[in-house]
């Protein structure tokens, strides 16, 4: 396709995204850089059927005054970003400081908010990632061996997973592992504990929530592949058998080389919807024991009765570019083999 | 203190007021939380719509939407039903109208302890009464020779001996789902031990002392003789907890009373269930749990003509004797001519031992917010008492900085 034909193909689509992506992400990219004012308050009698105390409220009449001057806040630069619940840089030279063996130091790093979130974030990422690609990939070969006539309903049921709303689906089995539900109860038999539970143990929620998460992304990575292998050419692959090449062989060398490009393409998306990870850890109602940079965002925005705008913009700025740094080295490959192309 | 007991055990029958309030202009449209009485209370202010627009949004998931609804212009919602913490967002967002004329000109019913006044000026009209008490089995603490608790270390010491005789594993429950319910059982238990969130006079945090340990304590203490899931319970987990007759005592918001001692559920569990007082810990003599009282605030960026509307309907329900007469379980109604019966123990006990009501804090939010997330891992055992009060000190400043408290 000639460049000028592209342009005006993608000039809709990529003013879309300037619209809704380009430009939310640059508004919330300086809302990170500021905080509130300064509070005013004041004190008060405050009565309430309870009885009469003096305590203090907001000083509206002030606080209006100086929120019209300054719409946007109180510059903070990368104060929010610097801080103890974001990368808590000062918190962190105090600790290298402090502790005497390294093993107190990470323990220390890790107890802070965004790295606990991180290591969860990036734990899930490394975990589910590779195993959905593995996955898809056996299904897709698998299914592609069976008989045609069975393959629809046996595509439908693998595509479940996927078709079910993760909340749904991750709270169908939040109720299967509970203490008194058809997992849990039977683990505890099995092991003999009673007071084991798979919702109070950190390790236990962790396992949990990657196990579902590589049940809800498996169907995504089988369609691709298996649309992947149907065009796959026969000719190779007959002449492979001729010379006696093992299943194995033929799939290491003549499928899995034909489809590379795709499996980059959903390790791609993968990487980027699990570094987002959010629903199950809602679903699960994991917030105590798992914590994602998803999580962290939200959290900031509804969980508390005040809402930490600065907060949020400052995680969803490091979430931006943490997924960039994830990404980075797939689409420096992408690109010289673009270049080289030309 | 001695007004609420009037207000709470004034025994006065009236008629029932006019249901049409002549109300000709105007919309109403109600954010409330979810739960019996406030649906009550909301059916009843909508007796009295007369012409104007009414609608209502109940959800539990009220706290998320109000203040960015109220903050639009003109707002979404004319009126919020909100409680001590939620009218405090509010407050520092300058979201809500003085009511002081309107409670002049068409609050005639509304009673002076009803007035939530702040700087002398009226913000919002109470009309109910909440707190979180203890909940027992009768015959459970009966077969077992069991006096009804009266602190936190007789539940500890009763809940030891159930589940040492076999009859229940977990025999105490609360709602301790990490997030805003567990803080809320820190925040009771805290004040229980006498504690103040807050240096005198300053938003500067002080729960890192021997009162926060000891909270700290009993809550981990409470949680192991509960559900191994707790993490993961709140209100309504662990009633159903107790409807399948798992546990024999529990700390739960009066307002669930009701729908603990219905019908539904298995009859003789439910005959079983009773009421006390909130408990005390540690030797202190006033209850480890929090007053708390619901009412209805009205927006500000709304028109006078929707406030005006919107206030007479919700005044006609804030005064109604014929409510608080027909639904005098649901709640504990501080509307003139409630007449408290069984189930309203638990709040007339809480205020006769002279519990506080929540603390009503520009910052206390924060607090809140960091309280539920960095104590879990204290009761998970991962991380000592102090530690873990270190660390919602260290988030709660970030954040109060990031917010211009401190």
């Amino acid at each position: 396709m000639p460049n000028k034909t592209f342009f005006w193909f993608f000039l809709p689509t990529g003013l879309a995204m300037i619209l809704f992506i380009g430009l939310p992400i640059i508004s919330t990219g300086i809302q990170s850089f500021y905080a509130q004012h300064d509070q005013v308050v004041k004190e008060v009698k405050k009565c309430d059927p309870f009885g009469c105390t003096v305590s203090i409220v907001v000083d509206n009449e002030e606080t209006s005054k100086i929120r019209e001057a300054k719409p946007l806040g109180k510059f903070n630069g990368f104060g929010t970003y610097t801080d103890r619940n974001h990368l808590a840089v000062e918190e962190i030279k105090k600790f290298w400081d402090e502790t005497e063996s390294f093993g107190a130091f990470v323990d220390q790093v890790t107890n802070l908010p965004f790295y606990k979130a991180l290591i969860f974030t990036l734990t899930y990422c490394l975990f589910v990632t590779p195993n959905v690609l593995l996955l898809g990939f056996i299904i897709a070969l698998s299914l592609n061996a069976v008989a045609r006539k069975i393959r629809g309903p046996l595509i439908f049921g693998t595509i479940l997973p996927m078709i079910v709303t993760p909340l749904v689906g991750s709270l169908v089995l939040f109720w299967m592992i509970d203490s008194q539900g058809i997992i849990g109860a039977n683990i505890q038999n099995l092991m003999n504990d009673p007071y084991l539970s798979l919702k109070s143990s950190k390790t236990l929620t962790w396992i949990t929530i990657i196990i579902y998460g590589i049940w809800h992304h498996s169907p995504f990575a089988f369609v691709v592949f298996y649309a992947a292998l149907q065009t796959v050419p026969q000719e190779p692959i007959e002449a492979a058998i001729i010379d006696g090449a093992s299943r194995f062989q033929r799939i290491k060398h003549i499928v899995l080389p034909h489809i590379y490009p795709v499996v980059t393409f959903v390790a791609l998306i993968s990487l980027m919807d699990n570094f987002r990870v959010f629903e199950p850890i809602i679903g699960f109602s994991a917030e105590g024991s798992a914590q994602s940079l998803s999580w962290l965002i939200y959290d900031n925005l509804v969980n508390e009765e005040v809402i930490l705008f600065g907060s949020a913009a400052a995680t969803s700025m490091m979430t931006i570019i943490g997924i960039a740094i994830l990404l980075a080295p797939v689409l420096i490959r992408t690109w010289k083999e673009f270049k080289t192309a030309r | 203190m001695r007004k609420i007991l009037v207000t709470l055990l004034f025994l006065l029958f009236g008629t029932s007021a006019f249901a049409d309030c002549n109300i000709k202009s105007g919309s109403i449209n109600i954010l409330a939380n979810d739960f019996p009485a406030l649906r009550t209370f909301v059916e009843t202010s909508k007796q009295c719509k007369g012409s104007a627009d009414f609608k209502v949004t109940h959800s539990s998931e009220h706290n998320k939407i109000a203040v960015p609804a109220l903050t639009a212009n003109p707002s979404e919602f004319s009126a919020r039903i909100a409680a001590n913490s939620s009218i405090v967002p509010l407050m520092n967002q300058d979201l809500i109208r003085p009511l002081d004329d309107l409670v002049k000109k068409y609050g005639k019913g509304i009673q002076d302890s009803q007035l939530i006044t702040i700087d002398g000026k009226v913000m919002a009209v109470a009309f109910m009464a909440n707190t979180q008490h203890l909940y027992y089995r009768e015959d459970v603490l009966k077969d077992m020779g069991i006096a009804v608790p009266k602190t936190y270390e007789e539940v500890v010491a009763a809940s030891e001996k159930i589940r040492a005789s076999g009859k229940m594993q977990y025999p105490y429950a609360a709602a301790y789902k990490a997030g805003w319910n567990l803080a809320e059982e820190f925040v009771n238990m805290f004040i229980g031990h006498g504690g103040e969130f807050f240096k005198s006079g300053s938003a500067e945090p002080n729960i890192n002392n021997a009162k926060g340990v000891a909270t700290l304590n009993m809550l981990k203490k409470l949680s192991e003789l509960s559900n191994p899931d707790y993490l993961t319970h709140d209100s309504e987990a662990i009633k159903v907890e107790w409807e399948s007759g798992n546990v024999a005592l529990m700390t739960l918001w009066a307002s669930r009373s009701g729908t603990l001692l219905d019908d539904e559920g298995d009859p003789n569990i439910t005959k079983a269930t009773k009421l006390t007082g909130p408990a005390t810990v540690g030797g202190g003599n006033i209850p480890a749990a929090t007053l708390w009282w619901d009412g209805f605030t009205l927006a500000k960026n709304r028109t006078d003509a929707d406030a005006e509307a919107t206030f007479r309907a919700l005044a006609h329900a804030a005064s109604n004797k014929k409510m608080v007469a027909d639904a005098a379980d649901q709640a504990v109604w501080l509307v003139e001519g409630f007449v408290p019966g069984p189930k309203s123990i638990g709040v007339i006990e809480a205020v006769k031992m002279g519990a506080k009501p929540y603390p009503m804090l520009p910052q206390m939010g924060l607090m809140h917010g960091a309280l539920g997330s960095e104590i879990v891992e204290f009761l998970q055992g991962k991380e000592s008492a102090e530690q873990a009060l270190k660390d919602v000190e260290a988030a709660y400043i970030s954040k109060a900085k990031e917010q211009g408290f401190l």
